[in-house]
């Protein structure tokens, strides 16, 4: 019986270990882990998720530990004669009811100053209203006038289809690339207001540490501040279950200087139609234009 | 089996059937019941915004601004206009304010619609109140009409400290997106 | 003590059964309708696991291969709905059926007749389900979860589907009710309700579990139907409805079903750790209560299934903390079946090895619950693949190796003939390397960012997508292994003893093997029963 299972214990570290040999090779099998992100609130995440790993891995140890003890300690092949007075113990129940509370607790007290810090929504310099179509994403800067959609890049497109015959490896960001990416400053507090047209969606990036649903007939609402000198591509997809070509709502977000994303929505005011290149107009002022004040407060 | 147990075993079958019975009605008492509890724990429920609030005299907070953004969704692209006359404001809470929407008929023939209101942060619902709404009651449209449509509102002077912007954001429906009746 | 039980039962017309057709189609005898059950778990088994194997397929490499994405999301939500109600709820029902009485000490099942019905109902349920494969626009694609408006976009597939369910439920309530009235009413005197096997502890709980929440689907899809075909508007938005409060309601259910899954697991694997050790149950009673407070908490914990709604503070931490505290009673367990091999004489037959690979992967898939509870890091994983990572890891090598481990522990028993040892560990081997090499990679994959659900994905996400397919192979044709075993078991096993497992203990291995068609007519003496639990 032993024998038998030291060989398969043994089949599968050889598996194992075959199976790990390439890995190393292959640079896409770094992505292991969560990515830390470029928000104040993705690093608070992303350190949240490891406390939470570490205790994970702790008390794996411990209790993996003692199972594998028992198994390895305790063989009858190995002449183990059972004791079988050993029934029960109210002083053992006791420990190990406490201390996972005990845990727990200390778990739960970052999650829930992180989760306070995430509902904080006060003081947004921007605010967008992001609504989920079937299957794409339509962006309007609230106030601004600027609006548009986002929809999957035409080169990824055209792979996807059943058959295309084109290899997704030779398609630049296959499926992860859209036509008018969102664009907006660095070290700013976006907010962002979630809605949907038709079915359920959700908007998420990972880099920017946020999910939240976009549901038709209801407002959400989350923000996110990347931080100074992060400028760049961030990707992200739809994240519940939409339909058909739920697969293929991918989210770009660009993330500029505050100049830049002045000259950019210039431009897009002045009726530019490539909302993701920011470089050429020379922008009037920016100023963002609130029509007139409401009638006269009658209380 | 004896016909005691048999007996037995009838009374607790029915009893159980009866416990699936009242499982049925109470997934059904859900649906009030959620309206209760977003009432009870204050997070406001949206239908709450579909009838007007008495707000008479309630205190004027100078010292306090808010800022209030208005939104407008359709449900479907190209069959109608609808939008607010502006994008947001400052509010004081406790002062009534006026604002207006459009909305313009292009379905080709008559209609009738109806605005379903929501606002953002969700716990800012049972803040919002209003004394007039193009949302109480469905808006009769004829073929190509535009009409202005005013909201009047005020802002619960309670409303929490952590809220420095409210969102009120309208679906407009009309009679082809399926109008069910509301009261 | 075989002797006592065959001697109550050796009047001959006790071996006089009902043959051909009408065995089945009329059975009334709870040994019947448990295999009924199980082999029909096993059909759905293999039908859903032939729609994951699609699903891998397809995820195989970056690109359409080979469906349509519409059709693949068919394949998810299909697959899901057989294999929780056709394959593992039914496999549960099959297995109390059989033991439930002989553990007991009942004659039969309380309520023969509704248990016919009950089982019935089913197959015609799953035709409705598997007939939405061929009508316009498909199977239902909108996941198992029905979540509106999405569900409500399906086609002609809409009523059937819902009706499906409907029968679904029927069936699981009534076999529900069964074991309840079974379990209170029929035990042998002398058998009190804490000198129960765990097995009937953990399916009493879980009878309560889904006569409370099945009646609560059954009222969601209910609307849902009303708001397909009559124009209420309970979840659309257009007539004042919520579409988030059908995730509520559905939840509520929802949250509950999945201890509805994973208790009569907790059973089995107390059962056969204590068995295979040598040793008796550590801290029976703290099983029964962790049980019972699992149960309880199932019922406020189910709106960790949609932190990223959009619901308040307060409501966040609330579901954070009561979905945390589920971990303390599960603790408990976990660490009783340690402390039960602990000092033990532990040997490694089939059923104890799948009961060991439970407590370790299951274990494993309590820890990413855990993090999953944690709502910020929720954010992030939620509807993504470490999800679907953590799921399958409580329960595939979770339920469904219980299933396993349960039908090799209790084969002699019904059979009266052993299985092959070797085949069955080799069986064993393939499924639990299939099983890890299938879904941990999943864990990285969606850490890295890729959403569930969907046919196709960037290349970034190749690699692991390989390996999981891989696993998924392995791990889906291992089972064929566990179909001949069983097979070959039955038309040519050794002969088993009426105790094949030096260790077990209770009062089916009371009776002499196989267990005769008709046991413990006369229920067992005190002394059997004592004699029973001693062991």
């Amino acid at each position: 019986m032993t024998r038998h299972a030291r060989t398969a214990l043994s089949a599968t570290a050889f598996a194992i270990l075959g199976s790990l040999a390439p890995l190393a090779a292959h640079a896409e099998w770094g992505n292991l882990n969560m990515p830390v992100g470029v928000t104040v609130l993705s690093k608070e995440i992303h350190a949240l998720h490891m406390t939470m790993f570490w205790w994970c891995v702790a008390i794996g140890v411990f209790v993996f530990g003692w199972m594998i003890w028992s198994l390895v300690a305790f063989r009858k092949s190995q002449g183990a004669k059972p004791d079988t007075t050993m029934t029960h113990s109210t002083k053992a129940e006791i420990v190990w009811t406490v201390i996972p509370v005990v845990i727990l607790v200390i778990m739960a007290i970052p999650a829930a100053r992180t989760l306070i810090a995430i509902e904080d929504t006060r003081n947004t310099e921007i605010s967008i209203k992001v609504t989920g179509y079937q299957w794409k994403w339509h962006y309007d800067y609230l106030g601004e006038d600027v609006k548009f959609f986002s929809s999957l890049a035409r080169a990824s497109d055209e792979a996807r289809q059943l058959g295309s015959g084109v290899n997704p490896e030779s398609v630049e960001n296959y499926l992860r690339d859209v036509d008018n990416p969102l664009v907006v400053p660095e070290d700013t507090k976006v907010r962002v207001l979630l809605t949907a047209q038709d079915v359920i969606h959700a908007w998420w990036v990972p880099a920017f540490g946020m999910k939240k649903d976009a549901i038709p007939g209801n407002v959400n609402e989350l923000w996110f501040k990347v931080e100074k000198g992060k400028t760049g591509l961030y990707r992200g997809q739809c994240a519940e279950l939409c339909g058909r070509d739920h697969g293929f709502m991918p989210i770009v977000v660009k993330v500029v200087t505050k100049d830049e994303y002045r000259t950019w929505l210039a431009g897009q005011k002045a009726g530019e139609s490539t909302p993701a290149d920011a470089s050429s107009e020379p922008a009037a002022d920016s100023s963002p234009t609130i029509a007139a004040l409401p009638a006269a407060p009658q209380g | 089996m004896s016909e005691m147990r048999e007996q037995n075993n009838r009374r607790l079958t029915l009893r159980l059937l009866g416990f699936a019975a009242g499982a049925f009605a109470f997934g059904f008492a859900l649906v009030p019941l959620y309206d209760v509890i977003c009432d009870i724990t204050g997070v406001g429920n949206p239908k709450d915004l579909l009838r007007a609030s008495n707000v008479q005299a309630i205190e004027h907070d100078e010292s306090r601004l808010v800022t209030v953004e208005f939104v407008a969704d359709l449900p479907s692209v190209g069959s109608w206009e609808f939008r607010p006359v502006i994008a947001e404001m400052k509010a004081n809470p406790g002062r009534l304010y006026e604002i207006d929407y459009v909305a313009r008929n292009l379905t080709g023939r008559d209609t009738v619609a109806q605005a379903i209101p929501n606002v953002a942060p969700g716990k800012a619902t049972a803040f919002f109140r209003k004394t007039e709404c193009f949302c109480f009651i469905p808006q009769n449209f004829a073929k190509d009409e535009e009409r202005v449509m005013p909201v009047r509102f005020v802002i619960d002077p309670n409303l929490p400290k952590s809220i420095d912007r409210v969102t009120l954001s309208y679906v407009f429906y009309d009679n082809s997106t399926r109008v069910a009746a509301l009261n | 003590m075989a002797n006592t039980a065959t001697h109550d039962h050796a009047h001959d017309h006790h071996d006089h059964k009902p043959h051909g057709l009408k065995r089945w189609l009329y059975a009334t005898n709870h040994k019947d309708i448990g295999t009924m059950y199980l082999v029909f778990a096993c059909v759905m088994f293999f039908l859903g696991g032939a729609m994951a194997l699609v699903i891998r397929a397809e995820l195989f490499q970056p690109g359409l291969q080979f469906v349509d994405p519409g059709f693949y999301n068919s394949m998810t939500t299909m697959h899901a709905l057989l294999m929780i109600f056709g394959a593992v709820m039914p496999a549960w029902t099959g297995l109390a059926n059989w033991m439930v009485p002989m553990q007991v000490g009942a004659p039969d099942m309380a309520l023969p007749r509704l248990n016919n019905f009950s089982f019935w109902l089913l197959p015609f349920a799953f035709t409705l389900l598997l007939l939405t494969l061929f009508v316009p626009g498909g199977a239902p694609a909108g996941g198992w979860t029905l979540y509106p408006p999405l569900s409500l976009q399906a086609g002609d597939s809409f009523p059937l589907t819902i009706f499906a369910i409907h029968l679904m439920g029927i069936s699981s309530i009534l076999g529900a009710i069964n074991v309840v009235v079974t379990i209170l009413n029929m035990r042998a005197p002398g058998m009190g309700l804490l000198n129960m096997p765990l097995f009937c502890w953990t399916w009493l709980i879980t009878a309560y579990l889904l006569i409370a929440v099945m009646p609560v689907l059954a009222g969601a899809v209910t609307m849902l139907l009303t708001d397909y075909f009559f124009g209420t508007s309970f979840f659309a938005a257009s007539g004042g409805g919520d579409p988030v409060m059908f995730q509520h309601i559905f939840w509520f259910f929802g949250h509950p079903e999945v201890y509805i899954l994973i208790l009569p697991a907790f059973g089995v694997v107390s059962e056969i750790i204590p068995t295979f050790s040598r040793k008796p149950l550590f801290g029976y009673e703290s099983m029964v209560y962790a049980t019972a407070s699992i149960a309880f908490l199932s019922f406020i914990v189910w709106a960790h299934h949609m932190f990223t709604v959009g619901m308040p503070l307060a409501g966040q931490l609330f579901f954070m903390l009561s979905t945390m505290l589920i971990a303390v009673p599960t603790g408990v367990k976990v660490f009783n079946w340690c402390a039960t091999m602990w000092k033990g004489s532990i040997s490694f037959e089939t059923p104890m090895l799948f009961a060991i690979a439970f407590l370790f992967l299951f274990t494993l898939g309590g820890f990413s619950g855990l993090m999953l509870a944690i709502v910020p890091a929720d954010f992030q994983y939620h509807d993504s693949y470490f999800v679907v990572a953590h799921f399958h890891y409580v329960l595939v090598p979770g339920a469904v190796f219980a299933i396993m481990a349960g039908v090799y522990y209790w084969l002699p028993k019904w059979t009266g003939r052993m299985y092959n040892e070797k085949i069955g560990k080799l069986h064993f081997w393939l499924s639990t390397i299939g099983v890890n090499v299938l879904f941990f990679p999943q864990h990285f994959l969606g850490l890295a960012g890729m959403p569930r659900r969907i046919p196709d994905y960037s290349t970034q996400f190749a690699d692991w997508n390989m390996v999981s397919s891989l696993g998924a192979s392995l791990f889906g044709f291992s089972q064929l292994l566990f179909v001949y075993v069983i097979w070959s078991a039955v038309r040519s096993g050794e002969k088993a003893a009426d105790r094949p497992w030096e260790g077990a203990h209770g009062l089916e291995w009371e009776l002499p093997t196989p267990a005769p068609y008709h046991s413990w007519e006369t229920p067992p003496t005190r002394s059997v029963i004592s004699h029973g639990a001693m062991h």
